[in-house]
């Protein structure tokens, strides 16, 4: 299974005016890992994604996925294996009909019809999305197109699966259903998100991008709680790690209270 | 693309800056509703829907064919091509008055376009009592006639078939690859576009205060922003294709055939317009013709 592996080695990217989005990036994420890249705005995450299937080219460094180096006659192999979502669900889905759009990538991959068929029904019933199957993207709500566009990577069997923002923009039901589907996936999985919450259910490991480099790299837990390290790289502990907001705003207003009441 | 900027820069002129606001966003949401709606009629279930879209995309060819190849000046000739349409409307359970309304929006356009004849072209050519009829006028009414019989029966297409399915059939009869795809891009984003103009249209009203705002000088540039980020988005999908394996050719995935019904329906229809063409049952022209 080693083709589950992403590895970047010294990743520079340079934009076509000069700015240098990242610098000497090297990161190693093996089989079936849940791993989160966080970082303040233009932190380079989305640039850092973006060269994960050769979607931008690196100025210098490579990328691995499993055996195969990136280059410009492997990126049909790699296209295969990283399975891209789009931070917004309308640049992913282009088709006139859903099922037109999740049956896009398989066509591609030059399956006949009735694989097709059945790719399309399995990815849909994996995101809960059958009954949307002959709809138009633009009829639906914004949680059923990010499942949407979820179905369309997955029915392409990706062995890994890149994430931009999965949960922005939706409401809190439709951001918990995502959460709870992605949490089922058995695939090597990578999100960019400033939700944090979301990445310390779903993430064991986080790597932080300050200013186009890594800052650091380990278990989510631990990261959280250095509070000096967030801080300096503009992010917050995660709500569910800051205790209960009320006790909070006593402890600010109440010296007394006995420390036993904080959680 | 085209149609917003129009329906933009319409509603950027307007002077009423209390009542522009709400103009604004109804224009342009009424525009995208009724667009959507006209695509909902062809999820019906009527055997003019059943059929495979290349049969209608025919029909609907040589009907506007015919018609368009009448003389300037023919006007009854045309009237009976109007059971087309009403056999369709009929047929597929399309709301006339709606179809009406659609149709009556070009009006004002084709009067633009004839709206010289009148004035060129005076030669009488009929008598009503003592009032003299010029050909300019008999040019007018059958070009309006002839306006409302090709659009409607381009909106009867799409209502019945959906715009995809138009497209695919284009593909399908030999239209170039590249118009179809085009087309089909078109008609998904014109709903994000659309959004998007809304949305840069209220914000310029909402910081106008009232006022014209700077007038053509942000809407220039309001112009601008949206066909760079219309760029952009292009762009993004592109990558998005790219990543799911596109290689510059779209794989069809719908099945469709022509069957016996779709032949009756070309060579039926096809015979009555050619009939209709070639024997004019006009009897108010046949009097009047130079």
């Amino acid at each position: 299974m080693s083709h589950h592996i992403v590895e970047a080695k010294n990743l520079h990217h340079v934009y076509p005016d000069g700015t240098i989005a990242i610098k000497d990036i090297s990161f190693r994420i093996t089989h079936g890992e849940s791993v989160a890249i966080i970082g303040a705005n233009g932190a380079g995450k989305s640039t850092l994604l973006q060269h994960l299937n050769g979607c931008l080219e690196a100025t210098s460094g490579q990328i691995r996925i499993g055996d195969t180096t990136l280059t410009k006659g492997t990126l049909p192999i790699i296209r295969r294996s990283v399975g891209m979502v789009f931070q917004n669900p309308d640049d992913q889905l282009f088709m006139p009909t859903v099922i037109e759009d999740v049956a896009f990538g398989p066509l591609n991959l030059g399956l006949c019809s009735s694989d097709v068929d059945l790719r399309v029904t399995e990815a849909l019933a994996q995101v809960g999305a059958g009954h949307l199957r002959s709809k138009p993207p633009y009829h639906l709500s914004g949680g059923e197109k990010k499942r949407v566009a979820i179905a369309t990577v997955l029915a392409m069997s990706p062995d890994i699966l890149v994430m931009d923002e999965p949960t922005s923009g939706l409401d809190p039901y439709a951001r918990r259903q995502l959460i709870d589907l992605l949490r089922n996936f058995r695939h090597t999985k990578i999100f960019t998100s400033h939700d944090l919450d979301m990445v310390l259910e779903l993430c064991s490991r986080t790597i932080i991008l300050h200013d186009g480099m890594v800052l650091a790299d380990g278990a989510t837990t631990e990261i959280f709680r250095d509070d000096a390290l967030l801080a300096k790289c503009r992010l917050e502990k995660p709500l569910s790690m800051q205790g209960c907001p009320v006790c909070n705003r006593e402890r600010n207003a109440q010296k007394d209270i006995p420390e036993e009441h904080f959680h | 693309m085209i149609i917003f900027s129009f329906v933009l820069q319409n509603r950027l002129s307007f002077n009423d800056p209390a009542s522009a606001f709400e103009s604004d966003m109804k224009s342009i949401t009424a525009a995208v509703s009724e667009l959507k709606q006209l695509e909902q009629f062809a999820d019906g279930t009527s055997a003019i829907h059943g059929l495979d879209a290349r049969a209608k995309v025919l029909v609907t060819f040589v009907f506007i064919v015919t018609v368009v190849s009448f003389n300037r000046y023919e006007l009854t000739g045309l009237l009976p091509f109007f059971a087309f349409p009403a056999a369709m409307v009929l047929l597929a359970g399309l709301p006339p008055f709606y179809l009406l309304r659609k149709i009556a929006l070009i009006c004002p356009f084709v009067l633009m376009v004839g709206i010289f004849n009148p004035v060129f072209d005076r030669t009488v050519m009929h008598h009503i009592g003592q009032v003299g009829i010029s050909g300019g006028w008999i040019s007018l009414a059958s070009l309006l006639i002839r306006s409302c019989l090709t659009v409607g029966a381009a909106i009867i297409l799409v209502g019945t078939t959906g715009f995809t399915l138009v497209c695919y059939a284009f593909e399908r009869l030999g239209v170039p690859h590249l118009f179809a795809v085009q087309l089909l891009f078109l008609h998904r984003y014109i709903f994000v576009l659309a959004d998007e103009t809304g949305r840069a249209a209220r914000a310029r009203e909402l910081r106008s205060c009232g006022a014209k705002g700077l007038g053509i000088t942000s809407f220039a540039s309001l112009a601008g922003h949206l066909l760079l980020r219309t760029w952009q988005r292009a762009e993004h999908i592109h990558t998005a294709m790219l990543a799911r394996g596109f290689d510059g050719r779209f794989h069809a995935h719908r099945q469709s055939r022509l069957g016996l019904s779709e032949l009756a329906f070309v060579v039926v229809w096809s015979a009555f317009f050619i009939i209709l063409r070639m024997h004019n049952f006009g009897v108010f022209n046949a009097g009047i013709a130079p």
